[in-house]
């Protein structure tokens, strides 16, 4: 499904990501851990296609297609979804109103026609469903005033509605308790399917409990520098980044 | 030194052309003249026009010269009418009213609408005529108060809610020549009574249009207005507005003026808070492309305490356009237990856009709540992102932000066809970017 060659990345003249290699099959779960400052978010934005990024080296294929040379907006109508760390509120656009513009958008691109009030909000009764969240919630402007759990949920109902084939959750248990934790990730499970594939950006092992891992990558300095199945994040909770590090310099 | 030597030039040029004129020897005018003349026309000096070369407009694109009135050759208004909107419809051409075209439906039992000149001319000029608008303060309104051609006298009696709307439409044919209008409104609204006023003005032809308006609104004890301007005029209008609303007690006001095209317009809004427990919701929402610039100066005086006023204006200024906005609230020492707030938010959308703010509050009570706050910048970058991560391409993106931002600028007014109709002008230009 993703294929990623020596992908390299800069932000001004700052080299972040120093030749990625990944590769990502329908029905998997990557996990994509490190320490802090090692890139992960950056590789999360630059699959997403955040402008912010110069990609200098390396590429990127998302179902055979030139992942890099498409828009945000294209790649996310490709496909590939963005689960943000920080999600934005954006004032005076409720979330209902906001789906429904992309899921139609998505929609008109895949050629599919577009979905009327009554089967949109069909959709979106079932979908509500699975991360637990309330219709008053999402008919409020977009993020604004949400807790921290109610925005990680959010991304997650988005995530539902737009059933994306790549999946991205970008550090999205940070700022989220025990319980919203465990919302969540049965939310990311239940859309679990052999036809997609989930990437699991974290820096902690504990959002791992709950979205297990097909594989775990560890990224350092812009590299991954350790592959291995999910006893490796076990291993490197109970040693520490350290270890890692230590290795390297070893090596 | 030459701008002062054609400054001049063209103030004696405007008081020479007042000298022709058959109301020459009316004192009021001749007083306002005198005005005129004391205070000229604001150069690039004068602080209240810093940002808006209007004299400079004026010297370049008009003849001041007298001339014989327009021939119109306009068939008809419906054009510039609201659509689906029933209203009274009063309607000036070239700053002339037009009986022809206009069209009171409203019964004169809810609403007397009458000739200002000839109630001016008979002698018995209405009392709030000239009484809150004084001409010694502002050249415009002297000038205006000097040459007005014609204007109308809107009575609401007491404990009536006039249901029709009233609409005054001012066009100005520049078809075959410039186009000169001075034109003057005066409503007094007494306690009780309702009224939704809309303005508006539209043109024909290429030529240029000079305009200038002076507008005086009395709302008394527990009256309340909504009173809307829409400024979509696609000729080349200058235009400089002086409008003053008095509250009275327990009165309320909302207010909303929309700003979308036009060469240069300059609005002087004042509302004076002379009662307790009053209302005012002081809106305005500036689009702005081309080279259009658009120039808000308000003022809200608190001149008596326990009254709440909240003034939101918000402009996205495209192409070379510029925007100023400039707001004064003053809150006299006797004014306690005032809630005054005030918001100018700005979005530039290009390199050679650009806006001049700025907030005066000026607080002599000690025991009120006041606040303010203007800023102005570009889109939200990341809020771009997120949008366009979603499968909203990027222009959708910023048509969708553009028209968030600018809503809330339409939450006072209550008539749900004048709302659509303004929320379709502000979507249909929001989503040309």
């Amino acid at each position: 499904m993703l294929s990623v060659k020596n992908l390299k990345a800069k932000i001004g003249e700052k080299q972040i990501l120093n030749g990625i290699d990944l590769q990502v099959k329908a029905g998997e779960v990557h996990a994509i851990m490190g320490p802090n400052g090692s890139g992960k978010s950056t590789l999360a934005s630059v699959l997403a296609g955040r402008e912010d990024y110069e990609v200098t080296e390396g590429e990127v294929l998302f179902e055979g297609k030139n992942l890099l040379e498409l828009e945000p907006n294209e790649r996310a109508c490709e496909g590939i979804f963005l689960a943000f760390q920080y999600p934005v509120e954006i004032p005076g656009v409720s979330t209902v109103n906001f789906m429904k513009t992309a899921l139609n958008k998505i929609r008109e691109y895949r050629g599919q026609p577009s979905l009327d009030a009554v089967a949109f909000l069909q959709l979106m009764k079932e979908k509500m469903k699975l991360v637990e969240i309330d219709q008053s919630l999402l008919s409020r402007s977009l993020n604004e005033g949400f807790s921290g759990g109610e925005k990680k949920r959010n991304e997650i109902f988005q995530m539902a509605m737009l059933e994306p084939k790549l999946s991205i959750l970008d550090e999205t248990d940070s700022g989220l308790d025990i319980d919203a934790l465990r919302i969540v990730a049965n939310g990311v499970n239940k859309l679990r399917s052999k036809n997609n594939a989930t990437i699991v950006v974290t820096h902690y092992q504990r959002l791992l409990e709950y979205i297990v891992p097909d594989y775990v990558h560890v990224l350092y300095k812009g590299k991954i520098v350790k592959s291995g199945g999910k006893e490796l994040a076990m291993e490197l909770e109970a040693k520490g980044y350290d270890w890692i590090k230590n290795e390297l310099a070893l090596a | 030194m030459s701008t002062i030597a054609s400054d001049i030039d063209l103030k004696e040029k405007i008081v020479r052309a007042f000298e022709q004129t058959p109301d020459r020897k009316n004192v009021q005018r001749t007083e306002a003249i005198q005005h005129f003349q004391k205070l000229g026309l604001p150069g690039n000096k004068t602080e209240e026009y810093r940002f808006t070369p209007i004299t400079k407009a004026l010297e370049k694109n008009f003849s001041f010269n007298q001339s014989s009135p327009i021939e119109t050759k306009i068939k008809s208004i419906d054009q510039f009418l609201i659509p689906n909107l029933e209203a009274n419809i009063i309607v000036f051409i070239n700053g002339t009213y037009s009986p022809d075209f206009s069209k009171i439906i409203s019964p004169e039992s809810e609403i007397k609408i009458s000739d200002l000149r000839k109630a001016v001319n008979q002698n018995e000029a209405p009392i709030y005529f000239e009484k809150y608008l004084q001409t010694s303060v502002d050249p415009f309104t002297a000038l205006n108060s000097s040459l007005w051609q014609d204007g109308v006298f809107i009575q609401v009696p007491a404990k009536t809610k006039v249901s029709k709307s009233v609409i005054v439409l001012h066009i100005n044919d520049a078809e075959t020549e410039q186009s000169i209008a001075h034109t003057r409104l005066l409503v007094v609204m007494e306690e009780e009574s309702e009224l939704t006023l809309i303005e508006r003005s539209a043109s024909t032809g290429s030529n240029n249009i000079f305009h200038t308006f002076a507008e005086e609104i009395v709302v008394k004890e527990k009256a309340s207005l909504d009173y809307v301007k829409i400024q979509n005029d696609e000729g080349k209008l200058h235009q400089v507005a002086n409008s003053m609303i008095h509250q009275s007690n327990n009165s309320k006001l909302n207010t909303f003026t929309l700003t979308m095209n036009g060469s240069l317009i300059r609005n002087n809004f004042s509302i004076a808070i002379d009662g307790e427990n009053c209302e005012s919701h002081f809106h305005g929402l500036y689009l702005l492309n081309g080279n259009t610039l658009a120039d808000n100066h308000t003022v809200v005086d608190h001149l008596k305490p326990n009254s709440f006023s909240n003034e939101l204006y918000k402009g996205v200024m495209d192409g070379n356009s510029k925007g100023v906005f400039n707001g004064k609230i003053f809150v006299r020492p006797y004014a306690q237990k005032t809630n005054a707030f005030q918001s100018n938010r700005n979005i530039l959308l290009t390199d050679t856009a650009a806006i001049n703010t700025k907030p005066q509050l000026e607080i002599w009570a000690d025991d009120v709540k006041c606040s303010h706050g203007c800023t102005s910048g570009q889109l939200d970058e990341e809020a771009l992102f997120y949008l366009r991560s979603r499968g909203i391409s990027l222009n959708e993106a910023k048509a969708m932000l553009l028209y968030a931002f600018a809503l809330d600028t339409l939450e006072a007014i209550k008539d749900p066809i004048l709302k659509t109709y303004l929320d379709s002008l502000i979507s249909k230009r929001l989503n040309k970017f």
